[in-house]
């Protein structure tokens, strides 16, 4: 293991922020209790939303699969913990849009009776193939852990790349947030484990970890974790806000960038978080689904802020009622950090597999936001920017709506990280301009693709009309033309039986010249009687001829 | 006298096949303009500015024949990037094509009362409409544009109007403008 060599290489922009993450991590983390009712998202992760397979008044039990993974890019849900359900519906979800969406809801009979999973635990995962290792990922419904909540299976997959460097995201750099600061200290040969799983499955090269340099007591513990092996590489970066960045966070350790709205994929770098690697052990030498995670409860509002092992689904208002928070005192509850976290209208809400920290405000301490002035363009905010983005170029757009020219100063790639707003003397909402413009501007897409849809629909349909009006009309030209044969088809057997009485008469007349078979040895007598009637019926057939 | 008219007829048949082959060569099937009118239009075949669908009003345009204000679904974006295209004058919405509705939405039927009549499949422009004689008929909410066509013809009044659905992923920011942080 060498940890002092390394070079770190030094990101443009960032902050230092005051960490508020001490008063959440002097005690170890705490289980939260079953609550009675568990709150369990369709859409806990990017992608398609699940699909439930349980009804209304199944009983579960813990670890049970009751949605399952829609498509490509999803994954599937497990209960929590053991009950009934009780409710498939819309019910309030951390979202920022504050929207209600599709939920499936367990009333818990606390006895938390685990089913008997598909999986065992396995402990020599070199067993298994790559495919079913990813698999196994996938079955157990993990997703990036960080907070975008991207389905870890689809990152573990090279997809033709040469991986060179998994690295794992242990910076934790926003404010007050510690629950993978404290899962480090707990947990570290977890993680470690869950890491040489990931580098297995990626056949990655060199592994790394990229932790901020005022994490010591994690830091010690992974050190401990890893013991004398040299395969994985601990590497301590500078604290500075946001060096937890995915891209900030591979641009230290490597000095690559990962290209434009690419994926580090396409430089050879993977990158996880410290939350996934351990998940992703516990679903593959334990065979547990993900059912829990660590949650930082912390701010102003709560009095002792701590981290917790919270079953998914549990609302937040029970987390709040057992850190003991007075509900009149509480100002803003946040979802995340204050720097990219959003405003939780209700409480309500559950913990999803992204909710990493619930920051609770007084509010004595609840800041009316300032009203902001005009931008005097003194570039501060281009001068924190980690992306090297121009943020008051990009106000500009945004503020007169002229979203082409917006996307020639790559908004695309910026990461919100907030750190111009916080630096803005003009106190522009900046961040709020840009995801506003990124979302127009998707929505633009959207509006283009369906109105393209519906040109082509309408295209479709007037073929279709004049397809109809051609084939009615040929079925009326092909109907007339009948109406007018069908009289001489009438005549037809008439003619045809003339024709064959006809053919028959013919068939008679050459009958006749047939020599009978008796008329050999005749005697003289005979022979006349017979010329005289052969010249009779000659005469016959003349006058019936002439007449 | 005689060398100068055959040296010109010469030129002139010269000229005259090079066009010829030209006009078959690089043949130009509809009026590019058209189809760039066309793709700024929001297509949802509604009839309000008073042609047959998106293209006939695109057509109408690129002729002089209507005025680049008369797409009521389209509103103010449509009429500035008309204008933008064309080098017209920005005009506003003429209110006799209609009004810009507050909200996108789309059409409901209300299958206890259809009595399949199929009077709305044929007024729908884009085939949004499911059924058959007799038959319940249900919109296909995903390809509905939001025309209201379907309405008048129905003789049960079943066909209600109700807001494009939103959905978290599809959820917009809103302005930092508009929710009440003012910029000077």
């Amino acid at each position: 293991m060498t940890t002092a060599s390394h070079k770190v290489f030094d990101f443009h922009g960032g902050l230092h922020l005051d960490e508020h993450k001490s008063i959440s991590t002097s005690k170890r983390i705490e289980q939260a209790p079953i609550p009675a009712m568990l709150v369990l998202p369709l859409s806990q992760h990017i992608g398609a939303a699940a699909k439930p397979c349980v009804a209304i008044g199944d009983s579960v039990l813990k670890g049970q699969l009751i949605a399952k993974a829609d498509g490509r890019v999803s994954v599937p849900v497990h209960a929590s913990s053991s009950g009934e359900v009780v409710a498939i519906e819309k019910r309030n979800v951390p979202h920022p849009s504050q929207l209600k969406s599709e939920c499936i809801v367990i009333k818990t009979d606390g006895r938390d009776t685990p089913i008997d999973t598909e999986y065992t635990g396995l402990a020599n995962y070199h067993s298994l193939s790559t495919d079913e290792l990813r698999q196994r990922i996938h079955d157990a419904g993990i997703v990036g852990l960080g907070g975008a909540g991207f389905p870890s299976h689809l990152k573990l997959k090279p997809n033709g790349h040469h991986v060179d460097t998994l690295i794992l995201n242990a910076a934790e750099c926003e404010p007050y947030i510690s629950c993978d600061d404290m899962l480090m200290r707990e947990q570290a040969p977890a993680i470690i484990s869950g890491l040489r799983i990931m580098q297995h499955a990626l056949h990655a090269k060199n592994c790394m970890i990229g932790i901020e340099d005022n994490k010591v007591e994690a830091f010690a513990a992974l050190q401990t974790a890893i013991g004398d092996s040299d395969d994985i590489e601990i590497v301590r970066v500078p604290t500075r806000y946001p060096a937890g960045g995915e891209r900030q966070l591979i641009y230290s350790l490597t000095g690559k960038q990962a290209p434009s709205q690419g994926r580090p994929l396409e430089i050879g770098i993977v990158c996880h978080n410290v939350g996934t690697a351990a998940a992703v052990h516990n679903a593959v030498i334990k065979g547990e689904p993900l059912l829990s995670r660590v949650v930082t409860l912390t701010g102003s509002g709560i009095p002792q802020p701590r981290n917790m092992y919270v079953l998914l689904g549990t609302p937040i208002d029970d987390l709040l009622e057992h850190c003991r928070a007075n509900r009149d005192d509480i100002g803003r509850t946040m979802i995340g950090g204050p720097m990219m976290g959003f405003v939780l209208d209700s409480t309500t809400a559950p913990v999803t597999k992204t909710t990493n920290c619930v920051l609770v405000t007084h509010q004595r301490d609840v800041q009316k936001p300032e009203t902001a002035l005009p931008c005097i363009r003194c570039g501060d905010c281009a001068d924190v920017c980690p992306v090297n983005l121009l943020p008051q170029q990009l106000y500009w757009y945004a503020h007169s709506q002229e979203f082409d020219h917006i996307q020639d100063y790559n908004l695309f790639d910026c990461i919100e990280c907030g750190c111009c707003d916080v630096v803005c003397p003009s106190r522009i909402p900046l961040v709020q301009y840009f995801r506003f413009a990124k979302t127009t501007i998707w929505q633009h897409e959207r509006d283009t693709e369906k109105s393209n849809k519906a040109r082509l629909r309408h295209e479709l349909r007037l073929e279709r009309l004049e397809r109809e009006k051609i084939e009615k009309r040929e079925r009326h030209n092909r109907k007339k033309a009948a109406l007018k044969k069908e009289p001489e088809q009438k005549e037809d057997p008439k003619k045809a039986a003339i024709l064959a009485a006809m053919k028959r008469v013919k068939e008679k007349q050459s009958v006749t010249n047939i020599s009978p078979s008796n008329t050999e040895n005749l005697n003289a007598d005979q022979q006349r009687k017979i010329d005289e009637a052969n010249a009779r019926r000659t005469g016959q057939n003349k006058d019936k001829n002439g007449s | 006298m005689f060398i100068a008219v055959i040296t010109l007829l010469t030129i002139a048949v010269i000229f005259g096949l090079v066009l010829g082959f030209a006009a078959i060569r690089f043949k130009v099937d509809s009026d590019p303009v058209v189809d760039k009118i066309d793709a700024l239009l929001p297509q949802t075949q509604c009839g309000q500015c008073t042609f047959p669908g998106c293209r006939p009003y695109a057509e109408a345009i690129a002729n002089g024949e209507a005025e680049i204000n008369q797409c009521p679904p389209g509103g103010d974006n449509t009429i500035v990037a008309l204008a933008d295209l064309l080098g017209r004058d920005i005009l506003p919405l003429n209110p006799e094509n209609g009004e810009v509705k507050e909200a996108k939405t789309v059409v409901i039927i209300d299958e206890e009362i259809c009595i399949g009549c199929t009077l709305c499949i044929q007024a729908c422009p884009v085939d949004a409409i499911l059924g058959a004689a007799k038959q319940m008929h249900t919109i296909i909410v995903d390809n509905c544009t939001g025309c209201d066509l379907c309405i008048p013809p129905c003789p049960v009044d079943c066909i209600y109007i109700v807001p494009e659905k939103t959905s978290a992923s599809h959820w917009q920011w809103p302005n930092p403008e508009e929710s009440g942080s003012p910029v000077s």
